[in-house]
């Protein structure tokens, strides 16, 4: 090829329909949601900070996971192919998606080719973005989910809205009722203890599991130098899945890769700890193409790009590939905690979501995300791979598409603040203007406040008091000393 | 050592005396200070709204004002975050005059080598950290060192005190349902204290939280410290 | 692949090479972590670890009659040392030929060995290597025992990378099945198996029985 491929954007769910305030406004009006998510995300930040702190060396693991990621983002192709060719000659079949509709396709036709019409899934975000379920469901393939939280959400006919615990939003109440109106063999005098949850859980997949002829998974880590594809789980849906089916087929976002083997040594510290706040998730898989007599004989690598190389284009914003999807910056998020998963319109939500959507699909496609966020910074500081979110959202911000009005006003008070001279005489102006005003106010209520003003100040003297300008400015008063 | 002000747009607008109790602290400690009458705005609102284009002629200013000074003290955890961590990367010759850049607590901890301003302040009051000073500058527990030195204070630990206040400059505008939900929270943690006064590095912030306050009729007023480090008990 | 005007690979590994147009430089990677542990007490971690997340600990090979007393139908690798089974009266089920899924959940217990053992994180790792048989052996029945000879264990995760065959499957345990998908509280007991029962042992034990030539140890 003598022309150079343009990286592209990808499609999937991945886009709001909606814009984020507007999303957002239901969710923070759910009382009930706020509540779960604040207990919720209360309880695991808690967690994580006390396995986290016993840990003395992890800002250097920290360090080194940064460092690993970027190195891999840097020789991506080159570890793609090494990658290809271990895990090839381990007995592996790999597929390259350009997009969320060719990896579809990859995996009903690998399904129709081993002669069954249902998978069960382990949970991924990957098959998740480019809703594979949907595409098997109109092939006339059944998709089921077995990680818990995955099958409350595909039993309620939700949508995740969290990476790692997707049925986050709902409490013990409410998932007992999705089980009691949607599984057939959940026992009638189910409670709502999580423990007799997941035993209903338990019965339920059991039959399936023992019959399953073709898994999908997706992977947490595909090492380049072995082959070896990793899945960190708790429940062991994940182990019967990639243990006892003939067919195995696996959803893996080229972003996953790592050069070695050891670099394992660093993410299964960093991710058990930053996502469930555990020293180790119950749970871990590797397999390295096929092993004779042990596991799926039939095992399908599906590569998928996806938008991830337009990130990758973006010297900037490239670090989102760094994510290993621990789902620490939601949890530490005081937006995602009001607003909820399903606001960001993304399978991925949060921080992480508020860059990494943006620009999978192209700014404008997201344009809301990247201003849903006071640039707080609790996400950078959990991150354990020091993903720089409030940069990339400050760098994201720049490209979206601004509202006239809004750059028109910026325009202005920019040419007014470049100038000492401008500046000068418009403070002056400012608070001679609102002089007679202030000290009305002051008279009337005690304080130089404003309490209701019209659009679009009103977003913010709906729920705050907006403070006038003081009866003598700084300089003026430097000026009369 | 020649220090020099900034002020910062909105307190030279709206909250003078924010500024003029850094010049009676620094006074009172037998520094001289220098307000450059050329300055304006550190352009954070524009960098961060998506407008770095429009931000960078307001850079340029801050370098010419200030790049004589050996130290510049501004009091806003967000503004001195801004000038630290983005002028470097917006407009490299402003490298050197923004690590000269401080903070009010940095100045006085840091530099000068002070804890104990000489204040005193019979009041109950309750800290909030400030996102950027927190965790862009690391200001640690600088400002409470400082506070914890005045005569008479009574200072009461703030709940779930490191959580951002829903203000986020332009998106307390943008997303005005999320941020009052945030605002509502903080708001009842300061009450939860029983405090009488609010008192942070970040009179944006606090113009945000107090405006809440104020809404509630709590009767917690918001102050930035430095108001509270200036106060010396003699009537002014 | 041949024929093809432009195949999916090409065209994604063409795109990603057109994105690094920037040529990011090298990087160094740090690796300032601890790559060995000093704990002089290692076994006293892996123990507190393990029972943190509900494992049970027993002490000592003589622990395992009395375990496996308990058990009427019991799994095993092909390659179990013997002396493990002195005296076991109960259904022994050999994985050969191997059992089915169906065959393997009507067991009670499966009895297996490990390669490694990190103290640090309570984990139990297997890869297929002797006494560990393969993938779904120790996972359908409901209860696992798993011998631990001391001498497997290490301190931290970068140690027992290095004693591992990163070609085998693997499956790294650490307690009993769990889910926190519920108001994100941990619950023991999902799919895998809901007891995991750790046998202790010291390599002297190990060594006499199973010898080939008898050794010297006490």
């Amino acid at each position: 090829m003598s022309q150079p491929v343009a990286p592209a954007t990808g499609s999937g769910r991945i886009r709001t329909p909606l814009p984020f305030p507007t999303a957002a406004k239901p969710a923070v009006a759910d009382t009930q949601l706020r509540a779960n998510l604040h207990r919720a995300t209360r309880t695991i930040r808690a967690k994580r900070a006390r396995v986290v702190d016993e840990v003395p060396d992890w800002e250097a693991l920290r360090d080194a996971g940064s460092a690993i990621k970027a190195d891999v983002q840097r020789r991506l192709p080159e570890l793609l192919e090494q990658f290809e060719a271990s895990a090839t000659a381990a007995g592996a079949t790999v597929h390259w998606a350009r997009d969320a509709a060719e990896a579809c396709r990859i995996v009903v036709a690998l399904t129709r080719a081993a002669g069954a019409d249902e998978v069960v899934k382990v949970k991924s975000m990957a098959t998740q973005e480019i809703e594979l379920n949907e595409a098997l469901e109109a092939a006339g393939i059944a998709a089921y989910e077995t990680d818990l939280a995955e099958l409350i959400v595909q039993l309620g006919e939700d949508t995740p809205s969290h990476i790692l615990v997707p049925a986050i939003h709902y409490n013990r109440a409410q998932i007992r009722e999705i089980f009691q109106r949607r599984m057939a063999d959940a026992p009638a005098d189910l409670s709502d203890e999580p423990a007799a949850l997941a035993e209903a859980a338990r019965a339920h997949l059991r039959r399936r599991f023992l019959s399953a002829r073709v898994a999908v998974s997706g992977a947490n880590f595909a090492v380049a130098d072995t082959g070896t594809l990793v899945v960190v789980e708790s429940e062991g849906n994940g182990r019967m899945c990639l243990t006892l089916p003939e067919t195995l087929i696996s959803v893996v976002g080229v972003e996953k890769l790592l050069p070695t083997f050891t670099d394992l040594e660093v993410f299964l510290q960093l991710l058990p700890r930053s996502s469930t706040g555990e020293r180790m998730n119950p749970y871990t898989s590797m397999w390295t193409g096929v092993t004779p007599g042990d596991g799926p004989q039939d095992v399908h690598v599906v590569l998928v790009d996806n938008g991830r190389s337009a990130v990758l284009a973006d010297p900037v914003g490239r670090p989102a590939l760094s994510c290993i999807r621990c789902s620490a910056c939601l949890n530490v998020c005081p937006v995602y905690e009001r607003a909820g998963g399903h606001a960001y319109g993304s399978v991925y939500p949060g921080p992480i979501g508020a860059i990494l959507s943006p620009q999978l699909t192209g700014v404008a496609d997201n344009a809301s995300l990247p201003y849903a966020s006071t640039l707080c910074g609790a996400c950078y500081d959990v991150c354990p791979v020091k993903i720089n979110i409030p940069e990339i959202l400050v760098h994201l911000r720049q490209q979206a598409p601004h509202p006239p009005a809004e750059r028109a006003a910026m325009r202005v008070l920019s040419w007014v603040m470049r100038s000492p001279r401008r500046w000068a005489v418009a403070l002056r102006l400012a608070r001679a203007g609102a002089g007679p005003l202030g000290a009305y106010r002051e008279r009337r209520t005690g304080a130089r406040t404003l309490r209701r003003l019209p659009w679009p100040a009103s977003a913010w003297t709906r729920s705050r008091d907006l403070p006038l300008p003081a009866p003598q400015t700084f300089r003026e008063w430097w000026g009369k000393q | 050592m020649r220090i020099a002000l900034f002020i910062t747009c909105v307190n030279d607008l709206a909250f003078p005396a924010t500024g003029i109790a850094v010049t009676r602290i620094l006074r009172r400690l037998g520094h001289t200070v220098d307000f450059p009458a050329d300055q304006t705005c550190c352009g954070q609102m524009h960098a961060n709204t998506g407008y770095r284009a429009e931000a960078l002629p307001m850079v340029r200013n801050y370098v010419d004002v200030f790049d004589s000074y050996d130290a510049i003290v501004a009091p806003s955890g967000s503004c001195t975050a801004m000038i630290r961590d983005q002028y470097p990367h917006l407009h490299p010759p402003a490298t050197s005059v923004a690590a000269r850049t401080y903070e009010l607590s940095e100045l006085l901890v840091d530099v000068l080598g002070v804890t104990d301003v000489g204040a005193e302040f019979p009041e109950t009051v309750t800290y909030h950290p400030t996102c950027h000073g927190l965790r862009m500058l690391r200001l640690g527990d600088r400002p409470l060192t400082l506070l914890r030195q005045v005569r008479g204070i009574k200072l009461v630990e703030l709940g779930d005190a490191e959580e951002c206040c829903g203000f986020g400059g332009t998106f307390a505008l943008k997303n005005p349902d999320v941020s009052t939900a945030m605002l509502t929270d903080k708001c009842a943690r300061v009450r939860d204290t029983g405090a009488r006064v609010l008192a942070a590095a970040d009179n944006s912030c606090l113009a945000h939280i107090g405006g809440g306050l104020d809404r509630h009729r709590s009767g917690v007023r918001a102050v930035h410290y430095a108001e509270i480090l200036a106060e010396t008990g003699a009537t002014s | 692949m041949v024929g093809k005007a432009v195949s999916a690979r090409d065209e994604i590994l063409a795109r990603l090479r057109t994105a690094l147009a920037d040529s990011p430089p090298p990087v160094e990677v740090p690796r300032r972590y601890r790559r060995a542990d000093d704990r002089p007490d290692l076994i006293e971690t892996l123990v507190d670890r393990l029972e943190d997340y509900r494992a049970v600990v027993h002490h000592g090979i003589d622990a395992l009659p009395r375990l496996l007393s308990e058990v009427d139908r019991l799994a095993v690798p092909t390659d179990v040392p013997a002396h493990w089974l002195a005296g076991y009266g109960g259904q022994l089920h050999r994985d050969a030929p191997p059992l089915s899924p169906a065959a393997l959940d009507d067991l009670d217990a499966v009895l297996t060995g490990c390669a490694v053992a990190v103290a640090d994180t309570g984990t139990i790792i297997l890869d297929a290597g002797p006494a560990q048989g393969r993938r779904a052996l120790t996972l359908v029945p409901d209860r696992h025992i798993c011998v631990v000879r001391t001498d497997q264990v290490v301190g931290l995760l970068p140690e027992a990378l290095s004693r591992l065959d990163p070609r085998a499957p693997q499956t790294w345990i650490s307690g009993p099945s769990a889910t926190s998908d519920i108001e994100l509280n941990r619950v023991e007991g999902v799919h895998g198996p809901r007891r995991l029962e750790i046998v202790l042992v010291s390599p002297d034990d190990e060594v006499v029985p199973d010898g080939p030539a008898g050794g010297s140890g006490a």
